[in-house]
């Protein structure tokens, strides 16, 4: 039975998942050159020219601040929506979820009537007297896109951490004369680590690599890494070039997954769910 | 006076979640050139929405490739969970870490590398490529929802369906697949959602000519503002909400059956909220 189960989906995965990943790293290495083509590093030495670093370094910025602000707002908001403030505690997880069932490109699109220079946002000032607000096509913009369609990304993980830590743990600290501050800073915060590291991952890793929500809300001159490798792919056609950024891109992330699994690290060991 | 705090902090999250939503419908019954001015009702937007070709044919394309990738995803993913389910030792391993891969890896990595596939094998890009690749991002969803149902599964059961007389696939089909199926379901449901939620794989993979929903709000958007795609969007958003309310109706009355203790437990729904997380 085994090999009638597994061997259609070997195949399949091979042709989709392993060629053509290979495939990817075949062009980020390999130039044309008149005969055919040959193994180079050409295309990761032009990476490192300064116009591409500078676009690399401006994802991995607003990247860094969509993810801090994600955890800044989305941490307070899982803590409350765990803790017991409402009583429908599975109502307002839905609530919260919700807007993310609506599609990915639609959402990024409603901003864009917001911020509008004759958009909601200006209309309501203009009828206050207050000055205009021209944030559209901007990092700003950018970010706040971000944040609006990652934010649910990082709430959740921390919210199922949360909502699992044992109550007699947070009082017993309580019982032993920690004020509520210290609780916090040594008994809730570490046992949610594992929460914010997969919430930290998830956020950073889509917001390095969108090239949807900086074309749109960034407007047309706006580049991303991501906008760089569509722009090799579907309209310069350099797939070499492309399939190098892609590379560095993953390597990039699973860096960052590494450090972020060895902040992890010894709290899961003793972890007490 | 600190519960109210905390309350007020989490409505001001829902407005800043809800608030886009609800400004863009609004505005589609905005009968104004203006978009700052409020011009009175109209269901103008709608019926432009209906009328147009564009989006309407790429409305089909979306359901069609969402409907049949998630069909055969379902079975190729059930399939391949079954057989992983059953091997051993290290071959598991590379093999769940392969699986896995399109799951970690960012999508715009996945679209050009399945890009890169088509062009190398000279498959003419259009419905063809298109099903192919939201096949493959959807079969790894599938698994990872339809393994857990087997770990749960009692390991002798096979063993005594074959002991009673069944042969193997009589076995797989009468006794393991019924016992899966709420995983089944789920990965069902789950490919179905993301693929017709998905627009980077797609961007990259469709041809001239096949354009799926995402595909189509994409390219109107980047030409700034319109307001069929406000009638679009507060359709798709009441009939998202529609669904999920019918949904958890459903789960709730049936978790009640349970505490009643008339059914098995059910877990592990899509629309479950912690679904996916930790």
């Amino acid at each position: 039975m085994r090999r009638f189960t597994l061997t259609p989906y070997l195949v399949w995965m091979v042709l989709f998942t392993v060629v053509p990943m290979l495939l990817v790293l075949y062009y980020a290495f390999s130039v044309p050159t008149a005969g055919g083509t040959t193994w180079s590093l050409e295309n990761f030495s032009r990476f490192f020219e300064p116009i591409y670093l500078r676009v690399f370094l401006r994802s991995l910025s607003l990247a860094v601040i969509s993810t801090a602000i994600c955890l800044l707002l989305g941490y307070p908001a899982a803590m409350i929506m765990a803790g017991s403030a409402f009583k429908r505690k599975n109502v307002v997880m839905l609530l919260f979820v919700v807007p993310m069932w609506m599609n990915f490109l639609l959402r990024t699109y409603a901003w864009l009537t917001i911020l509008e220079r004759s958009g909601f946002i200006n209309s309501v000032l203009a009828f206050l007297n207050l000055p205009r607000l021209n944030i559209l096509y901007t990092d700003k913009a950018v970010i706040l896109g971000m944040v609006y369609n990652f934010l649910p990304f990082m709430v959740l993980p921390i919210y199922s951490v949360l909502s699992k830590i044992d109550k007699g743990v947070v009082e017993a600290a309580g019982d032993l004369g920690a004020n509520p501050l210290q609780v916090f800073i040594k008994v809730i915060l570490p046992l949610s680590m594992p929460g914010v590291v997969s919430g930290i991952t998830m956020v950073f890793m889509p917001a390095m690599t969108t090239f949807v929500i900086s074309r749109l809300l960034g407007g047309g001159q706006f580049t991303l890494i991501g906008n760089l490798i569509e722009q090799q792919f579907l309209v310069v056609g350099d797939w070499g070039f492309g399939s190098a950024i892609s590379v560095v891109m993953i390597v990039v992330i699973l860096l960052s997954m590494a450090v972020m699994s060895f902040f992890e690290g010894p709290e899961r060991d003793v972890a007490l769910w | 006076m600190v519960r109210h705090l905390k309350r007020s902090y989490i409505y001001l999250i829902f407005a800043f979640l809800y608030m886009p939503i609800a400004v863009l419908m609004v505005y589609s019954f905005n009968d104004a050139r203006s978009r700052g001015m409020w011009g009175g009702f109209t269901l103008r937007w709608y019926v432009e929405l209906f009328q147009d070709r564009t989006i309407m044919h790429s409305l089909y394309a979306t359901l069609i490739i969402g409907a049949s990738s998630a069909v055969l995803a379902t079975i190729i993913g059930t399939m391949a969970a079954i057989g992983i389910h059953n091997s051993k030792g290290p071959a598991k391993k590379v093999i769940m870490n392969v699986t896995y891969l399109p799951v970690l890896n960012p999508e715009i990595v996945t679209a050009i590398s399945l890009m890169l596939l088509f062009v190398f094998t000279r498959v003419r890009f259009g419905y063809l490529t298109l099903l192919l690749s939201h096949i493959s991002f959807n079969v790894p969803y599938v698994i990872l929802s339809v393994l857990p149902k087997l770990r749960q599964l009692n390991k002798h059961l096979y063993e005594a369906a074959l002991d009673l007389g069944c042969t193997p696939l009589q076995a797989l089909w009468k006794v393991i697949i019924p016992e899966i199926m709420p995983g089944i379901v789920t990965g069902l449901l789950l490919a179905f959602t993301l693929s017709i939620d998905d627009f980077v794989i797609s961007f990259f993979t469709t041809g001239s000519g096949v354009s799926t929903l995402s595909i189509t709000v994409y390219s109107m958007a980047r030409r700034g503002i319109n307001p069929k795609i406000n009638a679009l969007s507060t359709i798709m958003f009441t009939f998202v909400l529609a669904l999920l309310i019918v949904v958890n109706v459903r789960q709730a009355r049936e978790e009640r059956k349970e505490r009643n203790g008339k059914r098995a437990p059910k877990k592990d729904s899509p629309y479950d909220p912690k679904f996916g997380s930790a």
